[in-house]
């Protein structure tokens, strides 16, 4: 295929949808195929084929369209009507809506408002096909502007012009560290290497976090559609896609989307009839939160065992097999085709500050609307939670918002008018991370959930470096203690002391940003922790505080001795 | 050969070009302890006992790894660093059982000379005492697992001076372990060569020779040094 050829499969595709007087879109991404999105889609074929006669009606499996807790999700969209979105449907319902809508009577049950905040106030760049195509079918990615972007880049950029223009959009790293995109492509175009290579970062290990996975899953196109540019840009002819072993069906789709991709001459040898080659394999994790690592991660796909290495020879000069290598995540890579496509200028002009563009988070936890959104970089926390996620179930009070995961942090109320971007949410000792955004409401603990998070680092430290596998089980001990009773004041001063020095010595990210947590908790909520310590008592009320410092029964001891009524009664 | 020269401690000193912070400040005679580093193998970077701080730069540097640079300055023994390298042997003391008095390296082990120059005569954290197994099926060399510190040094001699790589980490974070041929006894191992070179390379008790009773366990500390020259003029 060559790129005329492409546009005019894309013309006779868009003709063929807007003749097709009925499309269901039913969402099929894990949190809708867990409520049972399965038989709501037998279900619809089952009333389409009984209306086959008089009207054609394509039933179609999406990804996901974002307001997970309202699932199994079905868009029915007719041309002259706006979408029509039903929340919770089951089988009976959505063939009932079906039936209503192909005899013009389309019943109102499970309606999603046109204006929800949810959908109304996003702005859908990376995340405009999920929920609107077939992630298994190229053609729909094609009708929806797929590969126009390849085909641009390879026809009208020189590599330079790709990285330039990558690096004009002001997008940054969306893994987490937010390093600048364009700069890093550069270093690669720049470093000289017998081989290239790039990899596509898809191990989302942090508890909380699943935009990779439903970017992965609901849109596997855009993402090797973005490293193909990127593998362009820098002369890189291999990339690898690396998905988190616990996300079987994002690598089967990224799977049969490279198999289609090559199959249509849009990826592999000759791409669109250019001189450039570029293959992609797909590379499964093994249950490993460090392998998102960088070096970890390189270490996996080469086959050893997921440990980082250190830092410099950075990836640019010294990764996979010694050779170059540029690691985006899969999100950074889906920025890529729009920037091409419509100009970095689209993407420039969203955003506050340094912190251009959109950025995907996974809203969850205590908040009514649980789901995937996509809001301009900047956007407030008090939007997120109350405008976009409706607030607080019950009316309880918001407490904290937890972001980045395990290496980010809490944000107290006080902050709710925050503007989320990556500088500003360092400054309140947290971090962007790579989105997950868990809220929590006046019912939790604090205390708790640094204990929870530090369980998970300890569980996660690969064990290389001293300070961060030992340090890991004192801290969670010491977090074990306060929730149970038993700590002491000069426990905390340890443990201050033993964060600090997680975060100056550790190897990699993971030892280094374990303690951010703990630092942020005890930033806003250190009377939280004094309550636990001095006042044997959790404020939330969830901590069971069933035990005693040892040194209080010593001391007790001592009055007792002192008092001589060493009656052994009542101990 | 090309001369660096850089300030360690505010002190000029000369190294040659490639030369690690580590290996100048040694050659100068400026100690910065180590536990995981053997000159002759691949650094690797785990102990964070050699963190240094160099001027400009943010984040400590691992003495072991960074490269030394014309016009560094370079700190080697500040409060803050020596706080850390007490607080990193006590988590390792902590971390696994160290009792010394009854420990066949006992006078003659890195970890507790270290504890002792840097003054640490308690430990603050909780002893884990996890109760491992110890490997004596080997014929002549035993593996306690409850004094290793998982330095690595075994892992390393075996695959990169021997070449049998019998040796590799299992498990990771506290569960991390030596462990001989994918989880083998070492006795049954198929890939030792039996040469002893890893028991010499151990900085504490956790390889040592049978027989050997509390304090009696000796390392020839310059094995690998004898080995490499060996090597160097048979032309090997
Ligand atoms: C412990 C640890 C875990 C990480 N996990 C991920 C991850 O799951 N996904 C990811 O994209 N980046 C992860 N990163 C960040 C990567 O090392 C790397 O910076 C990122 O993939 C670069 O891509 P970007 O420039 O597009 O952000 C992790 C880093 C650390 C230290
Ligand atoms: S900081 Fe933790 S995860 Fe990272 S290398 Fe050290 S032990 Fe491994």
């Amino acid at each position: 295929m060559n790129q005329q050829r492409l546009q005019e499969r894309v013309r006779q595709l868009r003709e063929q949808q807007s003749t097709n007087p009925c499309r269901v879109l039913v969402c099929c991404s894990s949190p809708c195929l867990s409520a049972g999105a399965g038989a709501v889609k037998s279900a619809l074929e089952a009333v389409a084929a009984e209306h086959s006669g008089r009207v054609s009606v394509e039933v179609t499996a999406t990804g996901c369209l974002g307001p997970c807790s309202r699932g199994p999700l079905v868009t029915v969209r007719r041309p002259g009507h706006a979408d029509a979105v039903y929340e919770r449907m089951t089988p009976e319902l959505a063939g009932k809506i079906l039936a209503g809508h192909l005899t013009e009577t389309p019943p109102a049950d499970n309606l999603l408002p046109a204006d929800l905040p949810f959908l109304a106030r996003q702005t859908r760049i990376v995340l405009e096909n999920c929920g609107r195509i077939d992630p298994e079918n190229l053609d729909h990615y094609l009708a929806a502007d797929g590969y126009a972007a390849l085909a641009r880049a390879l026809h009208d950029f020189s590599p330079e012009g790709v990285c330039a223009a990558v690096e004009q959009s002001g997008l940054r790293g969306r893994g987490g560290g937010g390093y600048p995109t364009g700069l890093k492509w550069q270093l690669l175009r720049k470093a000289a290497g017998q081989r290239k290579f790039v990899v596509a970062n898809g191990d989302e290990g942090d508890p909380g976090a699943f935009m990779d996975r439903a970017l992965m899953e609901s849109d596997p196109h855009r993402i090797i559609e973005g490293m193909a540019i990127a593998g362009y840009a820098t002369g890189a002819a291999q990339g690898y896609v690396y998905v988190r072993g616990e996300y079987p069906m994002a690598a089967r789709r990224m799977h049969k989307a490279i198999r289609d991709a090559e199959r249509a001459g849009l990826l592999g040898m000759r791409i669109l009839d250019s001189p450039f080659s570029f293959r992609i394999d797909v590379r499964l994790g093994a249950g490993a939160f460090v392998c998102g690592e960088e070096t970890a991660l390189m270490a996996s796909i080469m086959g050893r065992r997921g440990q980082p290495v250190p830092r410099p020879p950075y990836p640019a000069e010294h990764g996979l097999w010694g050779e170059p290598t540029v690691i985006n995540n899969v999100e950074t890579f889906g920025n890529i085709p729009p920037i091409i496509r419509n100009g970095p200028e689209q993407l420039a002009a969203i955003g506050t500050g340094r912190s251009r563009g959109t950025k995907i988070f996974a809203l969850c936890g205590e908040v009514i609307e649980n789901g995937l959104i996509e809001v301009p970089m900047g956007t407030t926390l008090r939007e997120i939670v109350f405008a976009i996620g409706g607030g607080i179930p019950g009316g309880a009070a918001f407490k904290a918002a937890q972001t980045g995961g395990p290496s980010g942090g809490c944000i107290a109320a006080q902050h709710l008018d925050a503007s989320m971007d990556y500088e500003n949410l360092q400054a309140l000792g947290s971090i962007m991370g790579s989105g997950g955004l868990i809220i929590m409401s006046e019912k939790t603990c604090m205390v708790d959930v640094a204990r929870f998070f530090m369980d998970f680092c300890m569980d996660e430290s690969c064990g290389k470096c001293s300070p961060c596998r030992a340090g890991t089980v004192q801290m969670y001990r010491f977090l074990d203690r306060v929730s149970n009773g038993s700590a002491t004041e000069r426990g905390l001063v340890h443990l201050e002391e033993l964060c600090r020095l997680m975060k100056e010595t550790s190897l990699c990210g993971l030892g280094a940003s374990a303690p951010n947590p703990v630092l942020s908790t005890l930033r806003y909520f250190r009377d939280e922790y004094l309550a636990h310590i001095r006042e044997h008592r959790c404020p939330a009320g969830v901590c069971r505080m069933t035990e005693v410092p040892v040194t209080l029964l010593a001391d007790e001891l001592m009055q007792r001795i002192a008092a001589g009524r060493l009656d052994g009664e009542a101990f | 050969m090309s001369v660096v020269t850089l300030y360690i401690n505010d002190r000029l000193v000369s190294g040659r070009v490639g030369q690690t912070l580590l290996k100048v400040a040694r050659e100068n005679g400026i100690e910065i302890p180590t536990l995981c580093y053997l000159e002759g193998l691949e650094p690797w970077g785990g102990c964070r006992l050699c963190m240094v701080e160099v001027e400009g730069q943010g984040k400590l540097q691992a003495a072991c790894l960074t490269e030394a640079r014309e016009g560094l300055a370079v700190h080697t023994d500040s409060e803050r660093l020596l706080a850390w390298r007490r607080m990193i042997v006590e988590l390792l003391l902590a971390e696994r059982n160290h009792t010394c008095a009854v420990c066949v390296v006992n006078g003659h082990c890195e970890l507790q000379a270290l504890a002792a120059k840097l003054g640490v005569d308690h430990v603050r954290y909780d002893y884990l005492h996890p109760a491992l197994a110890m490997d004596v099926s080997q014929e002549r060399f035993g593996l306690d697992h409850n004094r290793c510190i998982l330095c690595t040094r075994c892992v390393r001699t075996c695959s990169e001076i021997e070449g049998a790589c019998t040796w590799a980490i299992s498990g990771r974070g506290i569960t991390s372990r030596v462990t001989a041929d994918l989880d083998r006894p070492w006795g049954k191992s198929t890939t030792c060569t039996d040469c002893g070179k890893c028991v010499q390379m151990c900085p504490t008790g956790a390889l040592y020779k049978k027989g050997a009773t509390v304090g009696e366990m000796v390392r020839e500390k310059t094995h690998l040094q004898q080995v490499m020259e060996r090597r160097q003029r048979s032309g090997k």
